[in-house]
């Protein structure tokens, strides 16, 4: 009886073939080769080969100098991401949802999103041409209101501030999109016995949009949070300079300048592994409370 | 109507306050997008001294003409266009072939394959195990690993078979009383009923590879091979254009001033195939989220 069942569609396993064959080679021989984390890799002897050496790598990293201040830097600028860039195209879709011109509405939408097709390295291009000390206009503004030129890029105070504003700046558009249709399909009865009743745009806003959102903004509350130490890597080690390493240097440029160009594969993959598990942990946690607290999970 | 909508002091506040963020906002994403292009064909000098901030000032094409006579733009250009183009091609391919199965609620083991795909999208090897492997495949210094890596996800999966489900069940049924084969039954029927999703996954494998930079820096050393952003990387963050950008200018002074107007007008040059494309990625994208969003 399965037997039939296959062969009947023996056309569709065909097709499945170089798909699972691309998952295979791309997605799953990476995994198995995360082994090396707990090993001694060494390219002669191969991955299966090389020696254990348990836990070896991860004590290493805990006790390294460096491990505090990139474990920080990874939290900190992730926190400041969720805290600041998460509830901002919230904020945007519950306004432009109370613009009633449709064709500013349309506009606005248009515009708003048209820097998240923008590449990270012209992005940052843009960050370097922009605050330039001598030539960037930020700082002809800062001199015309009789400032002292700043040296945004080689100051780690402000590789943070940069870091998260150009993060609003590019993805809020195209992040308010999928708020604007939640709210699209928020009941308009709600609206008209609320005018009847006498309440405030303000209020409704308040009681009416929002409530309406709450199961959107969860769902994409747990998702923000299972990615929280997957922070924009090519942004961080772009933004990068020598002077600014002290707040730039997050777990991910960690891992690139270890692995990649210092060639020690074992302890960098460590490293890696371990910003993972943090990673799966996380999601798991805020997807059981997000769903304790009000009913809708990821999973 | 009753005349019990008249609005309200609050509500006239209300929208006064809303209209005014919100044009705010907007300017603010704006400007920095109008400032680069009336920078890039305005005199640098004037430019350095935060003269030109609203309308173009000495226009100059020079940045222009230099970055058209740039070879090595041209071939970064050419190399991602290459890229973007394969890497459409192949993801969207494979995307179709996993979700159209998945699809199918008469096709065996649906769950288990999922499980397979999505499995992908919370588990992953890394950065360094794949740098591994590719070295190991004898890819390195080969544009395979930067074609390939990207080009196929669980996600666009998802979201294709999420558009496969939609397809009337009628139709097939029919068809298949009637002797049509599977595979005929999708050349003729599925794909052509399948353009709205074709056109949504080559534009997110597209935008996805015109806009990657890390594969191409960590897999390729050939310079000829570049991508446009690895080259534009140079210029614009590195501060060492390549090729012959500046080989005929001597003195210091004159090249900063130069590079300068350089920047405004590669960025230009590097927004522009998405900046055409823009129509159809905002129409499709925003299909693309819907349609993966409806199931996830």
């Amino acid at each position: 009886m399965r037997m039939k069942r296959i062969l009947v569609n023996w056309e569709l396993y065909l097709l499945m073939l170089l798909p699972v064959a691309y998952f295979i080679i791309f997605r799953y021989l990476p995994m198995y080769g995360v082994q090396i984390a707990f090993k001694d890799f060494s390219a002669a002897k191969g991955i299966w080969d090389s020696p254990w050496v348990g836990f070896d790598h991860f004590v290493r990293f805990f006790n390294s100098y460096n491990f505090e201040q990139v474990l920080t830097n990874t939290v900190y600028l992730s926190v400041l991401l969720l805290v600041i860039a998460f509830p901002i195209p919230i904020i945007i879709a519950l306004m432009l949802n109370q613009v009633k011109h449709q064709r500013f509405k349309k506009f606005m939408q248009t515009s708003i999103y048209a820097p998240y097709f923008i590449s990270t390295v012209v992005l940052v291009g843009m960050v370097f041409v922009f605050l330039s000390p001598n030539s960037g206009l930020v700082n002809h503004i800062i001199k015309g209101f009789g400032g002292e030129p700043v040296m945004f890029m080689a100051d780690s105070e402000w590789f943070r501030p940069i870091y998260v504003f150009t993060e609003v700046w590019q993805t809020t558009g195209f992040s308010s999109i999928i708020y604007l249709a939640a709210l699209a399909a928020i009941d308009p009865h709600l609206h008209e016995a609320a005018v009847v009743d006498g309440a405030s745009k303000w209020k409704r806003v308040l009681h009416i949009d929002l409530p309406g959102l709450m199961p959107t903004i969860a769902v994409l509350f747990i998702l923000a949070v299972g990615n929280l130490m997957n922070i924009g890597f090519e942004k961080a080690f772009l933004m990068q300079t020598d002077i600014n390493v002290d707040a730039s240097e997050i777990i991910p440029t960690y891992v690139y300048k270890i692995g990649i160009q210092r060639a020690q594969y074992s302890f960098s993959a460590a490293i890696g592994l371990f910003n993972a598990v943090i990673n799966l942990v996380l999601l798991f946690i805020v997807n059981r409370t997000v769903k304790k607290m009000s009913g809708n999970g990821l999973f | 109507m009753i005349s019990i909508k008249r609005k309200t002091t609050g509500d006239v506040l209300f929208d006064v306050v809303n209209y005014t963020l919100l044009i705010g906002f907007m300017l603010m994403i704006l400007y920095p997008l109008y400032f680069i292009l009336i920078a890039s064909f305005s005199d640098p000098n004037r430019v350095g001294t935060g003269d030109v901030w609203l309308i173009p000032q000495g226009i100059t094409f020079e940045g222009y003409q230099r970055i058209f006579n740039d070879g090595a733009i041209w071939l970064g250009y050419r190399n991602s266009l290459l890229y973007a183009v394969l890497s459409a091609f192949i993801g969207t391919s494979l995307a179709i072939m996993a979700a159209y199965p998945l699809s199918r609620k008469d096709f065996y083991g649906r769950n288990a394959f999922m499980l397979f795909f999505a499995v992908t999208l919370f588990f992953n090897g890394g950065l360094i195990p794949t740098y591994l492997l590719m070295r190991n495949m004898h890819l390195m210094d080969t544009i395979w690993p930067v074609v390939l890596l990207p080009a196929l996800d669980a996600f666009v999966i998802i979201i294709a078979r999420t558009f496969f489900q939609g397809l009337p069940e009628e139709i097939r049924e029919s068809a298949s009383m009637d002797g049509c084969t599977n595979m005929r039954y999708i050349w003729s029927f599925v794909l052509p009923l399948s353009k709205p999703i074709i056109a949504v996954l080559a534009l997110f494998a597209i935008v996805k590879q015109w806009n990657g930079f890390f594969d191409a820096l960590i897999y390729l050393k050939d310079e000829a091979t570049y991508p446009l952003q690895l080259i534009l990387r140079n210029i614009l963050i590195q501060n060492q254009p390549t090729g012959n950008l500046l080989s005929d200018i001597q003195s210091a002074v004159e090249q900063q001033r130069i590079v300068g107007l350089i920047k405004y007008g590669v960025i230009i040059v590097a927004a522009l195939p998405l900046l055409i494309l823009y129509p159809f990625l905002q129409r499709y994208f925003v299909q693309g989220v819907f349609i993966g969003s409806v199931k996830g």
